[in-house]
This record gives structure tokens, C-alpha cells and sequence, in this order.
């Protein structure tokens, strides 16, 4: 049975009633906040983890694992809660939605998340191009502080909270999470070696948890509706409702909050009117945002839209952006041009990420004209696999994953477009 | 570089701002305000010249005031696309050509400012003064793709002809409403949402 609206978390996702406080409330924004921050940091922490809430930032690590990781007492140094807005993953559009029309839903998620984790202040860090958003932003956050629900005793809990917006300006590597803590405190976005983890040393060297948007947004309903509601959907592990992002090649691109391992086909066609052309149509889908390795038709006849089934297929879940490419899609450019964004977005820290991705791009760019031998396929792979996993940060993994996958599935295309640039090539000479 | 002027002084809008900003860190840590000082920076020159950039002098202004070296400044601020580092058009023209766009016709979007904005390519500004073009990377608003940026503003489901009327529009002075170019209600479906019909 497909999820009921009566189980949508964000109720206002498309912004067709308006994102102020009265509307939030009406939605049931704020309702007994104080109560459940009353409950004290080990009873939220034990209902997060209960309801098997996982990243929606694309690592999907447990939610409530990371909180317990702060410091349960203070060594004097104040603790920070930080929300990763820098949604930057191309395929990735839904904590916009969230920012611009269900703004109080991530305030409040902040107050409580930030009691969980004994956070004086968290900081909201938005990326630069999201500027109208940041507007809705920061005139939520304006009437939550008017309506005293947050800074002093915010929302008569008792607790002091407050909450700041800062925007970032343009740099995808700032999604990385230590690369964000380094641009809150005025440097270049580069990431830091871990350890130490940002629950020990984060941001001003404090205890800091870094969370993504739709993570913390959910978390005020969890809390009232409880674990076990939130954990009914999907499968164990897996659980809770999601936003995805469907988007390319179907009849009609949306973003919508499905239930947990909604089987893909079932997801393109129930919410974005079914591929263009007809599911035969389908050539591939990239299923969770730019970093995770396309998935040929035959996988997506079956696949399940959630982290576990997708990793058994060398791919995952990442952000939940549903990338659809019918037949006509020039596969291999449509991978290159992912190489150039990533080879665009590496930070310069690391020599395998800085100059490996600009390689690799080099080397898709002839693999897009098959101007290009067989064996360099093989190079290709290869060099693929002397990046992964040898630099500080996992954008150089991201940035290689596709081509991996495109490899993996399509390696029979990537040999005609070679051949079939060599047989032009003797044309060209037999006619000299 | 004969375009960088001598001096930069922040006007009584800017100053304004600076002490908001400042206080949304704490004690001693002013130098997370670099990006926002750089914006007013930005906003200033807008303000004051049509165009969006940041002279070399306002990032030792910027330094001087958070107490940072300048080279910290001169870091943040190329590291960062979103500052302008020379003077650009009245309006910043920002295709977003990676894959999902790409997919939907970020290509035509890009030819359409091309021939309406008179400019020969990316990174390019037009003869009149009016229009930089800048390929951009994934703007984050794929299920509305293709997407052009105009300054803030974000125009969506674009194909050649409406990018066209659009640029049109901003020569003659207009702002169109940002948002979907088709009707839209922001990533609701075509036709009509296909959840949240029963709210």
C-alpha cells in the first residue's frame, strides 16, 4: 500500500500553504516541544536510534549513534550542533524544499537535537546559491526568537538555544563535513584528517554534531509520533519515509516523500508519471544523487529504493536523487560530465583527487568520441582504483564511483564507440 | 589590473549590517564573517557601480576590519565561485550545465542566452555591458531542471523560447517572477501534485 498523506512528515513540501510560524503550528509544528525536550538527552537519543533513523545526508549513518558520541559532560568547552544545507550532490533537490517551505519543521528539529546533544548554539550552514532561501531562513528563525522559541528558556523548556544561518558561496566540497566546519570558521572549504572526529574537536575545537537538513527536520515528529511509527516503514534498518528527487528522463520530474524501500520502478511510476517513452524505454537510473553508480534497466526492473538492497547492487542510496536516462541518453557523456563537476569541485588538498579526477576527465572526454584503445578501459579502471580510498576526504571516491559503474555495465558501449571511431578514421585515410 | 580601484570603503547600508553579522559568533572567532563581509562587499559594488565584484582593496578592508591577514581574505575569497573577482554585467547569467540539467537541455538554455544576451560564451560579458554568462555547476534545484540563475534569482523547466522571452524581459527592464517558467508550484509535478492531494 503506498504511503497515506496522513503519514507525510512534510506536509507543506511543495509550499502550497505558506512557511510562516501560524501555518507551521496549523500543521503541527511546535506542539509540546518543551515536553519533549523534557524527556531528558538519553530518552530522545534512545528514540532516535529506536526508530532507525540514518543520515539523509548520503552516508546514512544512525542518527542517533552519532549524538551519542558527544560528550555527555562539559570540560568547559561549549558544544555545537551545525546543519549541513549545502546541498550540492547534482541530483540533489529536496533540503531546498525543506529550507523554503517547512523552515519551522528544521528549527525545531534544531532546539531538540541541540538539547539531545547539550548544544549551546547550532549554526545552519546554507549554501551561497540557496540566497532566497536563506531569506525564508532566517525570517523563520526571526519569529521563532519573537515568539520565544528560541534563545533564553527557548519554548519554555528551559533549555538555552540559539540558532544562527550562515551561507556558504559556492563550493560543493563544503557538503564534506569537516570542509564545512573549516568555511563556518572563515578558511577555504578543505577537509580536515579524521581523527579527531567532530563530536570530540569540531567547530572552534568544540564537541561538534554535523547533521543534514532532512535528518534533523524529521526528527520533531519522530519524537511525537514515536519510533516505532517512524520505523514501521521500510525495511529493518531501512526504516522511515524519505525525500526523493526524481528527475531526467520522465514524464513528469517532482520531488515526493515516498516510504522507504519503495521498489524504483514503482517510485518513477507512481509519482513522476513513468519514464519517457515507456519503462522499455529506460537505459539507466543513477539512484541516490551523482556519486552512486548507475543501475542498467534489468537491475531497476527489481531494485529497492533504500541503502541496503542498493548496496548489494554496487551502488546506494547517497541523497535519494532518482537520475532517469532513457535510450537516447549518450551514456558516456552523461558520466563525463560528472567527471568535469567533480574534477571542478576538488578542494586541490590531495594529490590523487586534484590531479587524478582531472585525468579521469581527460580520459572520459575521449572515451565520449572513442577517441580512444581498448586496453584504456582498462587503464581507465585502474586509475579509478589508485584514487578511491587514497585521499582525505571521499569526494575523489564520489567523483569515480560513476565511472566505475559506467565500466561495469557498459563497457560493451564504451568498445563500439572505439571501434567505431577507428573505422571513420580509416575511411577518412582510404579516402586520401 | 587597471579595473581594481585604489580604495574601498563600506557605505552606511553596509556598516549597518557588520555589527548583525559579528554577532552571530562568538567572542574572538570574527573570522567566520569573512564570507558574509565579502557578500556586503559584493552587494556594495552593485549597489554603487551595476556590478557585482570584489576589488582586491575591499578584501584588505574586509582583513583589516575581522583582523585577519590578508591572505586569509585573498584565499577565502578565490576559493569560493560565488565572488567575482573582475567586473561582470548587470545581470549574471548562470547556466547549470551538469548532468540532470544537462539531460533536460541545459544546452539550449545555454545557446538561448548566447544568441539573446549577445555574448559568445561562457565566461564571456556582452558588447553592451548587460549580461555575463557563467557555466555553473549543479544549482540544486534538479527536478526543475533545466535552470538558469539570474543574480539571486532562479528560473526553472527553461527551454530555448521561454530563455529567450526571458532575456528579452530583463533588457527591457522587467524582473520576471522567479521560479518554474511553466507554471509550477515549486517540485510538485506538472498538472498537479502526486502526493499531498489529501492535505
Amino acid at each position: 500500500m503506498p504511503l497515506s498523506d496522513k503519514d507525510r512528515i512534510f506536509t507543506n513540501l511543495y509550499g502550497f500553504q505558506p512557511w510562516n510560524l501560524a501555518a507551521a503550528r496549523a500543521r503541527g509544528d511546535w506542539d509540546g516541544t518543551a515536553a519533549i525536550i523534557a524527556r531528558g538527552r538519553d530518552a530522545i537519543i534512545e528514540e532516535i536510534k529506536n526508530s532507525g533513523l540514518r543520515g539523509r545526508g548520503g552516508a546514512g549513518f544512525p542518527t542517533g549513534m552519532k549524538w551519542s558520541f558527544m560528550p555527555k559532560s562539559t570540560d568547559g568547552r561549549p558544544a555545537y550542533l551545525v546543519v549541513n544545507a549545502d546541498e550540492s550532490e547534482p541530483g540533489t533537490c529536496k533540503d531546498r524544499d525543506i529550507l523554503r517551505h517547512e523552515p519551522h519543521k528544521l528549527i525545531e528539529g534544531c532546539l531538540i537535537a541541540g538539547a539531545a546533544i547539550g548544544a549551546c548554539a547550532g549554526y545552519i550552514y546554507i549554501r551561497g546559491e540557496y540566497a532566497r532561501e536563506a531569506k525564508v531562513l532566517q525570517a523563520a528563525i526571526e519569529e521563532a526568537y519573537e515568539a520565544g522559541l528560541l534563545g533564553r528558556n527557548a519554548a519554555g523548556s528551559g533549555y538555552d538555544f540559539d540558532l544562527y544561518v550562515h551561507r556558504g558561496a559556492g563550493a560543493y566540497i563544503c557538503g564534506e563535513e569537516t570542509a564545512l566546519i573549516e568555511s563556518l570558521e572563515g578558511k577555504k572549504g578543505m577537509p580536515r584528517l579524521k581523527p579527531p572526529f567532530p563530536a570530540a574537536v569540531g567547530l572552534y575545537g568544540c564537541p561538534t554534531t554535523v547533521n543534514n537538513v532532512e535528518t534533523i527536520a524529521v526528527v520533531p515528529t519522530i519524537m511525537r509520533r514515536g519510533a516505532a511509527w517512524f520505523a514501521s516503514f521500510g525495511r529493518p534498518k531501512n526504516s522511515g519515509t524519505k525525500i526523493f528527487c526524481i528527475q531526467g528522463h520522465v514524464n513528469k520530474p517532482c520531488n515526493v516523500e515516498a516510504e522507504m524501500s519503495i521498489p524504483l520502478r514503482e517510485l518513477i511510476e507512481r509519482y513522476a508519471g513513468g519514464v519517457r517513452g515507456g519503462w522499455d524505454n529506460l537505459l539507466a537510473v543513477i539512484p541516490g544523487g551523482s556519486s552512486t553508480p548507475l543501475l542498467p534497466k534489468h537491475i531497476c526492473d527489481e531494485v529497492l529504493m533504500d541503502f541496503d538492497s542498493l548496496r548489494e547492487h554496487k551502488s546506494g542510496l547517497g541523497t535519494a536523487g532518482v537520475i532517469v536516462m532513457d535510450r537516447s541518453t549518450d551514456i558516456i557523456k552523461a558520466i563525463q560530465r560528472l567527471s568535469a563537476f567533480y574534477k571542478h569541485e576538488s578542494c586541490g588538498q590531495c594529490t590523487p583527487c586534484r590531479e587524478g579526477l582531472g585525468w579521469v576527465n581527460r580520459m572520459m572526454l575521449r572515451m565520449v568520441e572513442g577517441r580512444a584503445e581498448v586496453e584504456e578501459i582498462d587503464l581507465l579502471e585502474q586509475v579509478t582504483r589508485q584514487i578511491e580510498g587514497h585521499t582525505i576526504c571521499a569526494l575523489a571516491d564520489g567523483g569515480v564511483w560513476p565511472v566505475q559503474g559506467l565500466i561495469r555495465h557498459f563497457r560493451p558501449l564504451m568498445e563500439e564507440r572505439i571501434a567505431a571511431y577507428k573505422a571513420r578514421q580509416r575511411q577518412r585515410l582510404a579516402a586520401e | 589590473m587597471s579595473e581594481q580601484p585604489d580604495s574601498f570603503a563600506f557605505d552606511a547600508e553596509s556598516e549597518a549590517q557588520i555589527p548583525k553579522i559579528l554577532a552571530r559568533y562568538p567572542a574572538g572567532k570574527q573570522a567566520s564573517a569573512v564570507i558574509p563581509l565579502l557578500y556586503l562587499v559584493q552587494e556594495q559594488m552593485r549597489r554603487q557601480t551595476g556590478s557585482a565584484w570584489v576589488p582586491k582593496a575591499a578584501m584588505d578592508v574586509v582583513a583589516q576590519r575581522l583582523s585577519m591577514p590578508p591572505i586569509r581574505v585573498y584565499e577565502v575569497a578565490t576559493f569560493y565561485y560565488m565572488f567575482n573577482l573582475r567586473p561582470i554585467g548587470r545581470y549574471h547569467l548562470q547556466v547549470c550545465g551538469t548532468t540532470p540539467c544537462m539531460l533536460r537541455g541545459a544546452e539550449e538554455v545555454m545557446r538561448a542566452c548566447c544568441d539573446a544576451a549577445g555574448v559568445k560564451g561562457p565566461g564571456q560579458t556582452s558588447a553592451d555591458g548587460l549580461f555575463t554568462l557563467t557555466e555553473v555547476e549543479c544549482l540544486g534545484a534538479c527536478v526543475n531542471a533545466p535552470v538558469l540563475q539570474v543574480d539571486e534569482d532562479y528560473y526553472e523547466d527553461l527551454d530555448y523560447d521561454r530563455t529567450v522571452a526571458l532575456i528579452e524581459a530583463l533588457k527591457r527592464g522587467e524582473r520576471p517572477p522567479p521560479g518554474s517558467t511553466i507554471g509550477r508550484q515549486g517540485s510538485a509535478a506538472e498538472g498537479g501534485p502526486t502526493s499531498l492531494t489529501e492535505v
